[in-house]
């Protein structure tokens, strides 16, 4: 405190000569790609028709926002994200105290359960649905199989679900190593005392574990929602998209825009859209973040 | 059961193990060890669940390709011949050596500019340093889809597209906010004292930095630098978008078994697991680690 009132301006030229490389390149970072996209999504602008650029106006935006596919892509989106937090978060707390109590061979198990947050989505999407997901030939086929079951054709007749089953499994062993590290500080003493007048484990979980938690938790929530918003590499090697619609999210919309249609004004278009819906999931996040900042 | 035997069982749990073992000889002790075996086959089969597509995808690569589309069995005769074809079909060392150099590229890169914005933030804050903080964190939230075309078409006038410096750009500037925020809440941790003294024995900001900074947060520095690595190794929209062959990593590498004749299990599994290896057995060895990072110090 004593530096920041003795030398505030003297402080502040340092700190700003020192914070100036890392602002001015994310600045850059944002700002210019940002413009561009922004320009061209007011053009005519595709890459298979050189030389045809004009002015468009807001005639991509019509384009787009009439489109059902951008809506469907929406819901498709907040439906993944929010599943996938649901359940890596719901999954992950009751993992976390599973794993906090003793038993055999605990720091192994803990090593292997995290282990699915180290695997690059792609190799985790190519796994899931060739060996687990297949319908003839995958583990969970033949796991129906010895119940007498018929084999479940994921990806045509759950497509959505499949994903979501995907990108959870990567996920909740994240939230499971952030929430086990929260619940080593967790106070032993007040759970003990707590059981000494007569509070059962339910009780203590909901009373005592679950609000020490709390911090950990929105952490947990905050990073999640950074990576889940823009969930491309899933897709790209499973479903592709399809069938139809059906797991086409709002990154992979604009991807397919962009590279495949090589309609780089209706692409930016929907990219202003992405990050005008990314804004305001932030500025609740960043709420949260500096509620956060000041505890 | 802690609600029958009130007085002796949260006594029994707070004992060091070998009074414990002694302590179960009564009919608590048994009611414990009952529940011990039953907690450990419980934590067991869901870490099984958890763990079975990995341990899968390992077994699946030393099979052949019949055995990988018969009947689930986890047994049979491992063989080396997915592998033999993999390492025939495509150069696994050039896309290594790629996801190597682009992951550990950026990780110093972004360190090198964090550590002295983070410096300044923690020890000399204005008023702005907090907004500064929020929005370098707010850019993480961007989608990067939606400045996919204008950095495609820069990259492409710059002869950037499928370069090992272009992807390193892309990287550091990806997990640059993140790792600013990380280094921040370590350095916030030290004592101000302990610079300042270095201070008045004449040390300029850059010693200040250099033999006392770095030294004193050096495992929160690790951890930073840590998950920047995987981040970046298994980064996947980018490395598919700018690169295509010569600079492409792993990610790419993988993707590319993805195409129709993806029928191959056993050799997508050999791929798959020579892909992960690196970072999984990077992971397990770091991951005490790397958690202290990850929690950005909100979890102490």
């Amino acid at each position: 405190m004593s530096t920041r009132a003795s030398g505030r301006t003297v402080g502040g030229l340092r700190s700003l000569s020192l914070q100036a490389p890392a602002v001015t390149l994310l600045l850059i970072w944002m700002l210019i790609p940002l413009g561009m996209t922004l320009w061209f999504s007011f053009q005519r602008y595709n890459l298979l028709m050189p030389g045809m650029e004009q002015f468009a106006g807001l005639e991509n935006y019509r384009y787009l926002l009439t489109d059902p596919a951008l809506w469907s892509a929406m819901g498709t989106t907040l439906v993944l994200v929010g599943s996938v937090l649901a359940i890596s978060v719901i999954g992950g707390t009751l993992l976390a105290v599973l794993y906090q109590q003793e038993f055999f061979g605990r720091g192994i198990a803990r090593v292997l359960a995290i282990s699915p947050f180290f695997i690059m989505p792609t190799v985790s999407a190519l796994v899931w649905k060739n060996m687990m997901m297949h319908p003839v030939n995958g583990v969970l086929a033949w796991f129906t199989g010895l119940f007498g079951l018929p084999a479940i054709d994921w990806f045509s007749s759950y497509p959505l679900l499949s994903i979501i089953v995907i990108v959870a499994w990567q996920w909740l062993p994240f939230a499971l190593l952030i929430l086990l590290t929260a619940l080593q500080s967790l106070d032993d003493d007040q759970v003990e005392a707590a059981r000494m007048d007569g509070a059962g484990p339910v009780a203590v979980f909901f009373f005592i574990t679950l609000p020490h938690l709390k911090r950990a938790i929105s952490v947990v929530i905050m990073i999640q929602m950074i990576f889940l918003l823009t969930i491309f590499a899933e897709i790209f090697v499973t479903t592709s998209g399809g069938p139809g619609l059906a797991t086409t999210n709002l990154a992979y919309l604009i991807y397919i825009r962009a590279l495949l249609e090589f309609d780089v004004g209706g692409a930016s278009a929907g990219g202003v859209i992405a990050i005008v819906l990314a804004n305001i999931v932030a500025i609740f996040l960043i709420r949260m973040v500096a509620r956060n900042l000041e505890e | 059961m802690f609600n029958k035997t009130p007085t002796t069982a949260p006594a029994t749990a707070a004992m060091p193990p070998g009074q414990q073992a002694l302590a179960g000889q009564g009919i608590g002790g048994a009611l414990l060890r009952h529940k011990r075996l039953w907690l450990a086959l419980l934590a067991w089969t869901i870490t099984f669940v958890i763990f079975f597509p990995i341990l899968w995808m390992v077994l699946t690569g030393f099979k052949t390709e019949a055995q990988a589309i018969a009947t689930p069995t986890l047994f049979f005769t491992p063989t080396l011949e997915s592998y033999e074809a993999v390492h025939a079909r495509a150069d696994y060392l050039h896309f290594a050596w790629n996801s190597v150099a682009v992951s550990v590229g950026s990780t110093l890169l972004a360190l090198l500019i964090g550590i002295p914005a983070a410096y300044s933030m923690a020890f000399l804050p204005t008023q702005r340093t907090k907004g500064t903080l929020l929005w370098m964190l707010s850019t993480k939230m961007l989608p990067p889809v939606g400045v996919l075309v204008p950095i495609y078409l820069i990259f492409r006038d710059l002869g950037m597209l499928d370069t090992r410096t272009g992807l390193t750009v892309v990287y550091t500037l990806m997990n640059l906010p993140i790792v600013i925020w990380m280094l921040y809440t370590f350095f916030k941790d030290l004592p101000k004292d302990i610079l300042e003294a270095g201070r008045m024995d004449g040390a300029s900001t850059l010693q200040e930095v250099c033999f006392l900074l770095i030294p004193l947060t050096l495992p929160g520095i690790a951890s930073t630098g840590l998950l920047s690595v995987i981040l970046s190794w298994n980064e996947a929209f980018w490395s598919l978008n700018l690169t295509s062959s010569r600079a492409a990593p792993l990610t790419a590498y993988i993707a590319s078994f993805s195409s129709p004749e993806g029928l191959f299990w056993a050799k997508l599994s050999a791929a798959s697991t020579m892909a992960v290896a690196p970072i999984l057995i990077f992971g397990w060895l770091t991951q005490k680690q790397m958690v202290r990072g990850l929690t950005f110090g909100a979890v102490k």
